[in-house]
């Protein structure tokens, strides 16, 4: 479990609808091998910021594993940039977005979010997150965030006539 | 003779909590041992009851896999840098029967 700066634990994954998104694109993509990636945040951030899908090496329809250098250089990459695995992903694709007993018992990184989805249904989107502990899994809610729709926005309208023009300016933030 | 070694999240109760630790040795096994001797239990974790390192483990020496450079017999210099992440991996139908269908890598 993540600790935050009050020694809190998180039980919620909150995941901007884009990265939800590019997840969602990157397994139906591979689909119907299970696709596999990482979206990586500030350390102790707690927020998902930055998608990374990854190769399947295994590419298989029912199991995954990260190619080893590809995973050398992603966690280097996120070391350099002061960067931690806020979430690990995989899909699954013909069986629900549960974590296996595999899924349970490989789990190594136990403050990563890891979020499940399943391709089985090209209409459905379904997603779960869990956290995966000693081999210990227990779910917790996706909180998806809409960014592009700004409750911060203000427009403000300034009209401008003349005996021949209109002019209409709209300033917004 | 010094080789720095990186540890992830996941050993680090192994460590003091400490991210990199020093060690010597000629040979990965022998740099295993080495780091079990101040960390006790450190080895177990990597190495399994055959003798052999554990499946579900990547080490690295510097920027290769040691899969490719002889495994636990991988030698090693002074000023080297080893690297261990637990390995990712799963998948909806368990990883068992397909390591036995396609044979172990190591």
């Amino acid at each position: 479990m993540t600790s935050g700066p009050q020694g809190k634990l998180y039980a919620v994954l909150t995941i901007d609808r884009a990265i939800v998104d590019a997840i969602f694109a990157h397994a139906r993509r591979d689909h119907p091998d299970e696709a596999c990636g990482v979206v990586a945040g500030p350390v102790g951030s707690d927020r998902p910021v930055r998608h990374i899908p990854m190769q399947n090496a295994a590419r298989s329809m029912t199991f995954y594993e990260f190619d080893s250098m590809e995973y050398l250089k992603v966690w280097r990459e996120m070391d350099d940039r002061d960067e931690e695995a806020v979430v690990i992903y995989h899909s699954h694709t013909a069986t629900k977005a549960y974590p296996s007993r595999s899924d349970a018992s490989i789990a190594g990184w136990p403050e990563a979010h890891y979020l499940l989805v399943s391709t089985r249904d090209p209409a459905v989107e379904e997603i779960r997150s869990f956290r995966i502990v000693d081999g210990a899994v227990t779910e917790e809610p996706v909180r998806i965030v809409d960014a592009t729709v700004d409750p911060h926005a203000v427009q403000t309208y300034m009209f401008g006539q003349s005996p021949a023009t209109v002019d209409y300016e709209c300033s917004g933030r | 003779m010094a080789i720095e070694v990186r540890i992830p999240t996941i050993l680090r109760n192994y460590t003091g909590n400490a991210k990199v630790v020093e060690g010597s040795g000629d040979t990965l096994s022998e740099l295993l041992s080495d780091l079990d001797s101040r960390h006790s239990g450190l080895r177990g974790r990597l190495v399994t009851e055959e003798g052999g390192l554990h499946r579900f483990v990547n080490v690295y020496v510097n920027d290769e896999d040691v899969r490719f450079l002889g495994a636990l017999d991988t030698k090693l210099s002074d000023g080297d840098t080893v690297t261990i992440l637990p390995a990712v991996a799963g998948g909806a139908f368990g990883f068992a029967a397909a390591a036995a269908i396609l044979g172990n890598r190591l």
